[in-house]
């Protein structure tokens, strides 16, 4: 659940007020926002994806808010990494963000025969028949 | 039903045609209707771009060339997967859609390389996905007014659709539309079980138009679940090879997720008796390099948790999918995506996608595929009827809202988080869901009905609390149909297992249609029965390749 606004970071422009698809902020008279309703918050990192100044940090439990160190956060690297991953801060360098996503079916597919071929061979026992899921 | 009233400060909506939702079926259909000129405003009670399970996630969509044997082939493939409960029409029409209208997103979606030097078109991740849907569609000439939750229908006197009135939450003011057609796109249920992206998907869509007097159909097959760490809902892309292992560190003796649906029975039953942890340590080379840069949200959870996903070994359960992968839906009744309401149409997951899976989740980017293509045809459906019987954006209008909006009795105060509790303890429970039988199925029906009566006759909700009230009323409607139907269909069917009815019904190829508010009916769709393809009854439990639109 978001656990922290960096107040120092945040420029007020509203930007993850609107983008929160489940009304988890409010934004004040000044335009800052407030987590005002965190039990809606399904820690989907949307509002960090949208947060140009990478003010906010999502904490990991879906389930229940957790108390952070802020000062921690800061210090994490997590801050704005995941903008990044996404491609979404600017002029980065490095390969086009999408590059790999075609291999998204090919490695579930790898996966599922990883695990397949796993089991037949535990369950082959001792008659050594292990490569019957090719 | 009441007269529709005008309040003070109310916001005043007139459009030709209203989409409901702001997902990728309400998107595609806003698109779709704006490209025949009419005016289009779409609604949404979250974010265009953020609202729904295709913004979190990367869905594949079924991908077939235009070749007539090659499409032929890959529909007789899936249909056989439908237990004789989809239309190879309606799968045709999805696989055509898909190929000729995904690439037409490319000014607004960065398409990058299939790896085999063509264009990948038919898996888009999410954020950019619902980002380019949303560009696209404001340059369509959509207003797209985000955080405008619908909390009902508004009809004509003749039973036809005139509108929809909601609540502007960042606003803190009611709209009221008018429209001339209304395409209902909010999206599936998950019952809140935590599953990615689907918060917001509380069966709106399904309570507004029950109330307008549509009917729903496929209910039953409502038990999808996927796996993901115990404290956080992610793609599943990085859990196909996975191991299992006991709290005491013992490995499971889990079926792989090739083996169909053995492989998901047998995780809850190990977590029905403990705690139960995955190990990754399997997972293929290349996927422990890229997943990042496939899809940067999944090994978020873990690092801010200070765990390393493919090293350590993490808690895992199962997330209820409800009618999100599940395939039950508002039941349509044309080609062009309307429900049984006239001028009322319904797209994605808020319409039973049993047309195109059946009684299967959709063995993956068929999902995706038919958001698509019943969005593009319910919105273009939508514009010709106002084409051709105009808006009728004057006279008198009813309002079809029931619980929460307008209680039959004194006024109580509510526990939404209360009632919510009651929904997810009939409809989340492996034991419950997965294994259905009748006593348990009625014990539900039971607990759900007292609950919708204390809610129909007690609850009001005002200003901002309206939209939880009938987020409330919604889970817990659609738990009721999803349980009517579970009880009516007495065989096991695709998804549906019922525990006490092993094995196919000879005459069970029928859609299951169910409807009803204070009293609940169902039966079975008598039309499809005489259409119904009568070559074979699929039944062979192929068994599911891992879902792509899931993962």
């Amino acid at each position: 659940m978001i656990a922290h606004i960096f107040a120092d970071l945040c420029t007020g422009c509203g930007a993850c007020v609107a983008a929160c698809p489940t009304h988890v902020l409010d934004a004040a008279p000044n335009g800052m926002p407030r987590i005002a309703r965190v039990d809606q918050c399904q820690t989907c990192f949307m509002c960090e994806l949208y947060c140009d100044a990478d003010a906010l940090y999502v904490a990991p439990d879906q389930r229940a808010c957790e108390p952070v160190d802020p000062a921690a956060i800061r210090a994490s690297g997590h801050l704005g990494r995941l903008r990044r991953d996404y491609g979404w801060s600017g002029n980065q360098q490095g390969p086009a963000p999408l590059a790999e996503f075609w291999q998204l079916g090919p490695l579930l597919r790898e996966g599922a025969q990883i695990a397949a071929r796993r089991y037949a061979a535990r369950n082959a026992g001792d008659d050594g028949e292990s490569d019957s899921v090719s | 039903m009441i007269e529709a009233q005008t309040t003070p400060n109310q916001i005043d909506i007139e459009s030709d045609v209203l989409i409901v939702g702001g997902g990728m079926a309400a998107a595609w259909a806003a698109v779709s209707a704006a490209r025949t000129g009419a005016n289009v405003v779409m609604v949404d009670k979250g974010f265009v771009g953020t609202s729904g399970v295709t913004a979190t996630g990367g869905p594949n969509h079924w991908w077939v060339p235009p070749d007539p044997s090659l499409r032929a082939e890959a529909i007789e493939r899936r249909w056989q997967l439908s237990f004789g409960l989809a239309e190879r029409e309606w799968m045709a029409r999805i696989l055509d859609a898909t190929w000729t209208t995904l690439p037409q997103l490319a000014a607004y979606y960065p398409f990058a390389t299939d790896g085999k030097g063509g264009t990948y078109y038919s898996g888009l991740r999410g954020p950019e996905y619902m980002r380019a849907l949303r560009h696209c569609a404001r340059d369509a000439g959509v207003r797209i007014l985000d955080h405008h939750p619908a909390l009902e229908l508004l009809l004509h006197h003749d039973g036809s659709i005139a509108g929809a009135a909601g609540y502007a939450r960042l606003l803190r003011r009611p709209w009221v539309a008018r429209a001339g057609a209304v395409v209902l796109a909010t999206g599936g249920c998950a019952f809140r079980s935590g599953l990615i992206g689907s918060h917001n998907n509380t069966g709106d869509g399904y309570l507004m138009a029950a109330e307008a007097g549509a009917e729903l159909s496929g209910m039953e097959f409502s038990t999808a679940y996927s796996l993901s760490p115990a404290w956080n809902s992610t793609r599943t892309l990085p859990y196909p090879s996975a191991r299992f292992f006991d709290d005491a560190g013992n490995e499971l003796d889990i079926p792989p997720p090739m083996a169909g649906p053995s492989h998901q029975d047998a995780l809850a039953r190990a977590m029905l008796a403990g705690p139960v942890h995955a190990d990754l340590g399997d997972a293929p080379a290349v996927l422990k390099k890229i997943l990042r840069r496939i899809q940067p949200a999944s090994p978020t959870p873990f690092e801010r948790r200070g765990l390393s996903i493919f090293e350590d070994r993490f808690e895992v359960k199962l997330y209820g999918e409800g009618t999100i992968r599940g395939t039950g839906g508002l039941r349509i009744v044309d080609e062009e995506c309307q429900t049984t309401v006239r001028g009322l149409y319904a797209a994605g997951d808020t319409a039973t996608r049993e047309l195109v899976a059946g009684a299967t989740s959709g063995g993956g980017a068929q999902n995706s595929a038919w958001a698509l293509t019943s969005g593009l045809r319910a919105g273009a459906a939508a514009a010709a009827r106002v084409r051709r019987n105009g808006c009728r954006v004057d006279g008198m209008v009813r309002a079809a809202g029931t619980v929460a909006l307008r209680p039959t009795a004194s006024v109580q105060s509510g526990d939404d988080a209360a009632a919510i509790s009651t929904v997810q303890a009939q409809m989340l429970p492996y034991d419950k869901v997965l294994w259905r039988q009748r006593l348990s199925l009625e014990a539900s029906q039971r607990a759900l009905d007292a609950l919708w009566r204390t809610l129909a006759a007690h609850r009001r909700a005002e200003g901002l609390e309206q939209v939880g009230a009938r987020e409330t009323a919604a889970l817990t409607a659609t738990a009721r149909w999803c349980t009517a139907a579970a009880l009516a269909r007495t065989e096991s069917r695709g998804m549906h297992v019922r525990s006490d009815a092993p094995g196919l019904a000879l005459d069970g190829a029928r859609r299951l249609l169910v409807g009803g508010l204070e009293h609940l009916w169902t039966r079975y769709d008598q039309r499809q029965d005489s259409r119904r393809d009568t070559r074979r009854d699929s039944g062979a439990g192929v068994p599911e390749a891992p879902s792509q639109s899931a993962a």
